[in-house]
């Protein structure tokens, strides 16, 4: 029903346009219309498609928050919401004949009655509002064609209006972010103490699982946490900084056009490769290899879930990162300068370490940041090759845990949405979010910085 | 002049460093693809038992119970075996999919009678042993134990085991057989995830783009949605998975492991690289072309219509190729918006349940069976060629369509 | 020579954000003559060409009061349509700017954006009549559907010259249209200046006096967003009346 009357709009607006358009070139020789008939048929075929479509969509959202809203009173008794959203579900799936499972509720089969009667009359009446609207709409616009009719004037500012709106969205995203962590965390520091949260020492969710101890035993101290994500960060840059700077410096310095056109695409694959496959590499190779490794020093002392495989191997995604922007805010330096300090009889060398690294400070401190942002919002590196358990140590050969993989061990498998042990997932979540931001905001001014300083 | 030379020496020293660093990046990617490649090869192929079936053309084929009839052609190959544990020991050999196999096979003759050697599909743990991946330890490997190796050993006599192109792989979802297994319900999932991520995010970074650079005023507002993008584009991207999961699944109720969210998800994340490609392509668009349009009176709007985005386009396709090709490549909000089922059919519209090949590589990756290791290699490489034919056809629009001004 | 007044610009100030670029001026703008404006750089002559088809407006912090009338109607009014004004009001840019499009859709952009032809026939005369006006159809008239940019810069020039032809302005503007020219292509612009003169008001910005010796029936010297000194040429250049006017033309400031 609702896609005939997507179609049926869809006719309408066609409709008007040839119309309208037709109407208008018949009005008189072109050059004396204020806007060409393409735009008189554009600005009535707008007319008559976009209110009644934003009614519709309006109009069928509403319809669905009502129905759930009226069949929520079939089951009053239940009191967990989780099972509550499923007996909903069921019996929208039902109406809908998607399943023909049916709930031993009493309140079941009343329920499908009364969503089948509401939505039955809701999509009548919408399907008669809206093409009334739209019909209305599309005789109003065609009584509106004249010579000095200014379509193309109407037309363009629905357009940046249009414009205006998709450049907001991204500021919708933000505020959805923020508000959609910032509702659950809240949420969550109701159960839980922020300073316990943000100071204990203690980190194990998993004791909170059973509805009978919600919010009573389960600690929620996310310090090891936290130190874990620095310290496999840490770990990622101790390989990343090296690798990535001494490439950064052969590339910009020494290397010939060439070298420089192959090296530095190849170098940034290794960004371009999801990371769920850096991933897959930890855990098959690099764990192998670094266990047998350990086991040659003495027998057992690495695990397959040590800091030093998750960092490593994140060492490796994020040399592009580091190469990439310290080669660019080494070149961004006049090469005024570097002849300059050459032609005082410094070799390469020197000229690097005390003319060009001290020029491109900003771009090189700017690089790091952003990789060890990135290195503390990365994921699946983790997820696979990290461990789950919060040990409080720095000892890169031991098991530690991350921000994200709590988050993703929280949030994926069964779960019940209101309890500690899922919220806690959005303040981790959180924290991890302003964390990057501010990171990232200071990068972005250093990054400012050179530029400016240079252009 | 001892000097000199201990300057030249650290010169040379650190020259060397550089070069080295470069070599050890370089050799990690190779290592990296050399290992999931030497890994993955062997996936494309599966071993397959040849059977001889004999079927005579009076019988009729929709009498035929089909598993008790694939059994018995089976025995008959081995008449000297009777103990029960034997006769399962030997049919434990194939895998599951023989069966339906033989149905198609007996389909397909069309009442005519079988009569010849067939190929059937051995079961994962023989397959891991005929490549080689589970070592023989006497009269054992790995799970085939001393009773199945002694029909392992005389099939192999006979020349009927053989390795042929793994028709699973590619053509069949996720299963919990190993040999059985195969991406494409993976792929579609993904597919539709980019594509609906591609027809959200394309428009709305494009329009955005054209709006920041070229209509709005240079003011507080626009300087704080210009920061707002450059900081969404570092957002980790699991944050952006829960902002799938609070947004589109539990505000919205939308389904959860739907290719749809998945793809409204990334959308959302692949947004920021497109406004930002978009708009260094709109302003590498050189001014005079539009003065030139508007001073012969066409509109601002008109003007970027005609001129500034079609001649932008290139570049903001090239930003957009790039920004799917991540896209395809995420996870981790993925995780978060549930699409980490375990889905056995290939979804026919992005509202049904799926994975995405990312997904599926993880699901696998942390799969006890042996078997699933060059699988996720193999989904690896698939996905491999993905990214590579997508980062291709920028790389073709920046060097052909691209102008320079 | 008719004496019908076209434009006439009075105490016309712009402003870009705080700094004044024009200061007051007053100047009349005779139909089917050549004016040109000359000065230093920086002089505002540019500025100046700009108001008269309010190309300024794509400039946000650009603010003018004072009054430009065309054809006695003032053009700097909100309810002007800025669209309509400038295709009447035609402009040639400093250096050639054709559309990375072929010579044909270079011309005919204006007229099917304006819907002036009715059919492809009488869209086909509009180009050839405003490629011949502008002195350019026998050379290009075999490769009509070639790319605009592949033309010499002397070309590119007129073809630029055809496009604003082609959507029928009364007035043309340009903005040191030789400014990127050899001299061989700059005598035939001068020349095309000269014939053009017949149908339409003609106003040019050039930094060379001795092309707008050459080319204009009026003067306009203009010094620090100030209009210092206007009249007929050949008294501009031969008598001036002000000491800054002469210190120019005699190469003092320059």
């Amino acid at each position: 029903m609702t896609e005939l009357l997507y179609i049926a709009l869809f006719i309408l607006a066609s409709y008007s346009f040839m119309v309208n358009k037709g109407r208008a070139a018949s009005l008189g020789k072109f050059n004396t219309l204020h806007s060409q008939p393409y735009y008189h048929g554009l600005y009535s075929s707008i007319l008559t498609f976009l209110p009644a479509i934003i009614l519709l969509i309006f109009w069928s959202s509403i319809q669905n928050i009502m129905t759930n809203l009226s069949i929520r009173d079939f089951f009053v008794d239940v009191s967990d919401p989780g099972l509550i959203k499923f007996y909903i579900d069921s019996v929208i799936n039902y109406s809908n004949g998607v399943s023909s499972k049916i709930i031993e509720h009493d309140g079941f089969m009343p329920a499908v009655e009364k969503y089948s009667s509401l939505t039955y009359t809701s999509t009548i009446l919408k399907v008669i509002v809206v093409t009334g609207l739209s019909i209305i709409l599309l005789r109003a616009s065609i009584k509106v064609v004249t010579v000095d009719f200014k379509a193309r004037d109407y037309v363009e500012s629905m357009f940046t209006t249009l414009m205006k709106f998709s450049s907001v969205i991204a500021i919708f995203v933000t505020i959805g972010i923020v508000l959609s962590l910032l509702f659950e965390t809240l949420r969550f520091f109701a159960t839980v103490n922020v300073f316990d949260f943000l100071f204990g020492l203690h980190w194990s969710p998993q004791t909170a699982i059973r509805a009978d101890q919600v919010g009573s035993s389960g600690s929620f101290g996310a310090i090891p946490v936290f130190l874990g994500t620095i310290l496999i960060s840490i770990i990622a840059m101790l390989v990343a900084v090296p690798i990535g700077m001494y490439s950064a410096i052969y590339l910009s310095q020494y290397a010939s056009e060439t070298v420089r056109t192959y090296a530095k695409p190849i170098i940034e694959i290794l960004a371009g490769i999801p990371t769920v496959v850096y991933g897959f590499f930890a855990v098959i190779t690099v764990a192998p290899f670094f266990r047998d490794l350990g086991d040659k020093i003495s027998p057992g002392t690495l695990s397959g879930e040590s800091a030093i495989i998750a960092g490593s191997v994140m060492g490796i995604m994020i040399i592009p990162f580091i190469t990439s922007l310290t080669d660019d805010a080494m070149n961004a330096v006049p090469s005024s300068l570097k002849e300059g300090s050459l032609a005082m009889g410094a070799t390469v060398s020197e000229t690097t370490k005390q003319v060009i690294i001290p020029a491109s400070f900003h771009g090189i401190v700017a690089s790091f940041l952003l990789a060890f942002s990135r290195a503390i919002g990365e994921t699946m590196i983790v997820v696979m090759a990290a461990g789950f358990a919060a040990n409080l140590t720095l000892n890169p050969f031991e098991s530690v845990t991350t921000v994200t993989v709590q988050i993703v061990g929280l949030l994926t498998g069964d779960q019940e949405f209101d309890s500690a042990k899922t919220l806690s997932a959005f303040a981790l979540a959180f924290v991890l979010f302003f964390l990057t931001l501010i990171l990232n905001i200071i990068a972005l001014n250093m990054v400012k910085k050179y530029r400016e300083q240079y252009e | 002049m001892n000097n000199l030379n201990k300057r030249n020496k650290a010169e040379k020293r650190f020259k060397l460093y550089g070069i080295s660093a470069v070599i050890i990046a370089i050799t990690f990617l190779f290592v990296l693809l050399f290992n999931i490649f030497s890994s993955g090869a062997s996936a494309f192929k599966a071993s397959y038992i040849g059977v001889k079936i004999e079927i005579p053309s009076a019988m009729n084929i929709d009498e035929i119970n089909s598993r008790k009839e694939f059994k018995r052609q089976v025995l008959k190959m081995f008449p000297e075996v009777e103990t029960r544990s034997d006769k399962r020991a030997l049919l434990s050999l194939f895998s599951k999919g023989a069966i339906y196999e033989f149905e198609d096979l007996l389909e397909q003759s069309d009442s005519n009678g079988l009569d010849g050697y067939y190929w059937f599909l051995a079961h994962g743990d023989l397959d891991m042993y005929i490549k080689g991946t589970v070592e023989r330890r006497g009269n054992e490997a790995g799970r085939i134990n001393s009773k199945r190796m002694t029909f392992v050993d005389a099939l192999r006599e006979q020349n009927l085991i053989q390795l042929q192109a793994n028709k699973y792989l590619l053509s069949s979802a996720d299963s919990r057989e190993p040999e059985m297994a195969g991406i494409r319900g993976a792929i579609v999932g993904s597919l539709y995830a980019i594509l609906i991520a591609f027809i959200v995010s394309f428009p709305l970074g494009v329009l955005s783009a054209l709006y920041m650079e070229k209509l709005a005023s240079r003011n507080k507002f626009s300087d704080i949605i210009e920061t707002n993008i450059n900081n969404l584009a570092a957002v980790p991207s699991i944050v952006f998975g829960l902002l799938g999961l609070a947004i589109f699944l539990n505000f919205f109720s939308l389904p959860r492991s739907a290719p749809l969210v998945g793809g409204l998800t990334l959308a959302v994340m692949t947004l920021p690289t497109i406004v930002i490609a978009s708009r260094s392509a709109i302003k590498s668009v050189p001014p005079s072309i539009e003065e030139a349009s508007i001073g012969l009176g066409a509109s601002k709007i008109q003007t970027l219509m005609n001129f500034t985005l079609p001649l932008a386009m290139p570049g903001i396709m090239t930003g957009t190729i790039i920004g799917i090709a991540r896209a395809l490549g995420e996870t981790a909000p993925l995780l978060m918006i549930g699409m980490v089922a375990f889905v056995v059919d290939v979804p026919g519209t992005p509202l049904d349940p799926s994975t995405a090949l990312p997904v599926q590589i993880f699901l696998w990756a942390d799969s006890p069976e042996r078997a699933f290791v060059e699988r996720t290699s193999a989904a690896i490489m698939v996905l491999l060629l993905f990214l590579v034919l997508l980062n291709l056809a920028a790389i073709y629009i920046r060097n052909k369509l691209e102008r320079k001004w | 020579m008719s004496e019908k007044l076209k434009i006439s610009i009075k105490n016309l100030n712009v402003f870009y954000a705080e700094k004044q670029a024009l200061f007051d001026i007053n100047l009349n703008i005779m139909e089917r003559e050549v004016t040109s404006l000359i000065g230093p750089s920086g002089c505002g002559k540019s500025t100046l060409l700009k108001c008269l088809n309010r190309m300024n407006d794509l400039i946000d912090i650009c603010t003018m009061d004072g009054q430009v009338m065309i054809d006695g109607a003032n053009i700097n009014t909100p309810d002007q349509d800025p669209v309509l004004l400038r295709s009447k009001v035609g402009m040639v840019f400093q250096k050639p700017n054709p559309f990375p499009k072929s010579i044909y859709d270079n011309v005919a952009y204006g007229p099917r954006l304006h819907g002036m032809a009715q059919s492809k026939d009488e869209l086909d005369s509009m180009v050839i009549k405003s490629l011949t006006r502008a002195g350019l159809y026998d050379e290009v008239k075999n490769r009509l559907f070639e790319a605009g940019t592949g033309l010499s810069g002397g070309q590119q020039q007129r073809l630029c010259i055809a496009r604003a032809l082609a959507v029928n302005p009364e007035i043309i503007l340009m903005d040191e249209p030789c400014s990127a020219l050899d001299p061989i292509a700059t005598a035939k612009i001068e020349e095309l200046i000269e014939e053009l003169k017949r149908k339409y008001t003609i106003v040019i910005v050039t930094h060379s006096m001795q092309q707008a010796a050459r080319v204009s029936d009026r003067t306009a010297y203009m010094h620090m967003g100030e209009l210092i000194e206007s009249g007929f040429t050949k008294n501009i250049f031969s008598n001036p009346q002000h000491q800054k006017t002469q210190d120019y033309i005699t190469g003092r400031i320059g």
